[in-house]
């Protein structure tokens, strides 16, 4: 393979690729508690969070939306990252993931585990497109704030 | 299909390289490349002629007031216009339309009044309009567009009632590149007594632009699209109706005689330019029509539409690609979609080979919502492209294809 093609798979890795054609909790949840939507005017990206929070534990997350590869890979690997976790937990895990994207760096005293999500690296090189795989996570924060504006990436 | 533009060679930002790929440049419908002849233009300015126009009785004021104004003559003949008064710079067809709509316009309309534009049409065409009939109490109606991408006519025509006061629409579509038959469309708004005011930023890059032959009240279009500079555009409207349009701005410049109690306007076209204008941006502008002149407009579309057809006929051949703007007529511009990929995931694909598109609405959200898509992948042509150009966007969509297959 070319250089350049190993470059590109390194923005689209297997399991960007794999969560985007066929995303984890994709769907409304009729009895949500929470609930937020995350727009990107720049490209169109859309989606709607809906959160299930029982005594300060999401016991259900879930997301509906349409955008690039990039978003809904990222949507979809957020509800897995954050189900069953505690709110507070979610939060941390919102500015973590949040910082890493958006600087490539990593906080030494971080509590949680990128895991995953070490997958979206391929981010840090395109600034166009941070915002789109920083989309969910705007709308996560917004859903738990319980804010009734739609989180933009603006 | 001839392979040599001799073109290519007179764009300096054309040879370089982009991740390691030479720069394929297919996104001249958002701005255009410069050739050396303007850079040099405003560098030589910058360096040797600048001054303040209109004011001082120095040397560098007259040096850079004629070259300002010649700028203004060149652009007059250009699109042949009737006199050098009619030809109003500004800083793109955005404040060109927005002058219309504030200065002819708002004075006019009537609570129950109506603003015709198109579904085609580009925001800059259609939030003026917005704000001016929110203003007045007048209502926007759009004339409909087909699966193809072309205007209704007959519904246009329908639409073209007796409480119509204007008809803004695009000459040629950013979004689709539909060339829309304006000798048909102004002669019925001529008939029923309707002022036209033609979006011609997507036009005057491509092809000759004949106001007079048009017959259209305004023309509005932008420096950037056609090889100029940033931050300078034209409106040109016909002398009546300019003469009867207040001032849209105040300031310098578009004064004769100023007094607390009373302000006489300067003569055409100065009423409309207030402040000190961008003078070098309009200095390369007129660098920019000598070099589109030297060459011969006519010669430009000619070679245009050959390489339009190519991309169509390479870009139907790929598996997978559907063709989002089909019309009668098309210019420079072809927007499409590549099986399920989302247009930002292939923009940054092709990016990476160094083949540069537009991706999203393309300020044409109303055009994306007639066929239902968020955005397309748009390629655009300019007079420096040649066959090399698609046949590297075509390698770049089979690389994609590879990369979600
Ligand atoms: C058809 C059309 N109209 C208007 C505009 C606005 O031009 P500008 O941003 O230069 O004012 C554009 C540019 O994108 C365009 O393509």
């Amino acid at each position: 393979m070319s250089e350049d093609a190993t470059e590109m798979q390194d923005l689209y890795r297997e399991l960007i690729l794999d969560h985007a054609r066929q995303p984890r909790n994709f769907k409304r949840l009729a009895d949500a508690t929470h609930s937020a939507e995350g727009i990107n005017p720049l490209c169109g990206d859309k989606l709607h969070l809906y959160l299930v929070v029982d005594q300060d534990k999401i016991t259900e997350i879930s997301f509906q939306g349409s955008g690039c590869a990039i978003s809904m890979a990222s949507a979809s690997l957020l509800t897995e990252t954050v189900a069953e976790r505690s709110v507070a937990d979610a939060v941390a895990c919102v500015t973590t993931v949040t910082r890493r994207l958006t600087t490539g760096k990593e906080e030494a005293s971080a509590t949680f585990d990128l895991g995953k999500l070490r997958a979206l690296d391929g981010v840090t090189q395109y600034p166009s497109r941070v915002k789109c795989a920083t989309l969910a996570w705007h709308a996560l924060r917004a859903a738990l704030n319980q804010a009734g504006a739609p989180a933009t990436t603006e | 299909m001839n392979t040599a533009n001799a073109w290519r060679a007179d764009f300096p930002a054309l040879s370089q390289e982009i991740n390691g790929q030479p720069l394929t440049y297919l996104d001249s419908a958002a701005s255009a490349q410069q050739p050396q002849a303007v850079i040099d233009a405003v560098a030589r300015y910058q360096r040797e002629d600048h001054a303040n126009v209109h004011r001082g009785v120095h040397t560098l004021s007259h040096r850079a007031t004629d070259l300002y104004e010649g700028a203004r003559d060149k652009l007059a003949k250009f699109i042949n216009a009737g006199s050098r008064s009619e030809l109003v710079l500004t800083s793109g067809t955005t404040e060109s339309i927005n002058l219309v709509a504030q200065s002819y316009c708002r004075p006019l309309l009537q609570l129950g009044d109506q603003v015709l534009i198109t579904w085609l049409e580009h925001h800059s065409n259609i939030v003026p309009w917005q704000l001016v009939c929110e203003q007045t109490g007048a209502e926007l109606i759009v004339a409909p567009i087909n699966d193809d991408g072309d205007v209704l006519l007959d519904e246009l025509f329908d639409l073209m009632g007796e409480r119509v006061r204007m008809l803004a629409i695009g000459h040629v579509s950013n979004a689709l590149g539909t060339v829309n038959p304006l000798d048909k469309i102004i002669q019925q708004a001529r008939e029923k007594g309707i002022p036209v005011l033609v979006d011609g930023a997507q036009g005057v890059p491509h092809m000759p632009v004949d106001v007079a032959a048009l017959d259209c009240d305004f023309y509005a279009f932008s420096g950037h699209k056609m090889f100029g500079p940033t931050g300078t555009g034209v409106l040109w409207g016909r002398e009546a109706l300019l003469e009867q349009m207040p001032p849209y701005k105040g300031g310098g410049d578009m004064i004769l005689e100023v007094s607390f109690d009373n302000t006489v306007f300067n003569e055409l076209p100065y009423k409309f330019e207030a402040g000190t204008p961008n003078i070098s941006g309009t200095i390369g502008l007129g660098a920019a029509v000598d070099y589109l002149q030297n060459i011969g407009m006519q010669r430009i579309h000619e070679h245009e539409s050959a390489l339009h057809s190519y991309m169509v006929e390479k870009l139907s051949a790929v598996d997978g690609i559907r063709r989002v703007g089909q019309a009668t007529s098309q210019a420079s511009v072809q927007s499409f979609m590549l099986d399920d990929i989302h247009p930002h995931d292939l923009g940054t694909i092709l990016d990476h080979q160094g083949v540069a598109i537009r991706t999203g609405h393309h300020c044409a959200m109303p055009v994306m919502q007639s066929f239902g898509l968020p955005g397309t992948a748009r390629a655009s042509l300019g007079l420096y492209n040649q066959p090399e150009d698609v046949d590297r966007l075509v390698a770049a969509l089979e690389k994609a294809k590879q990369i979600f297959a």
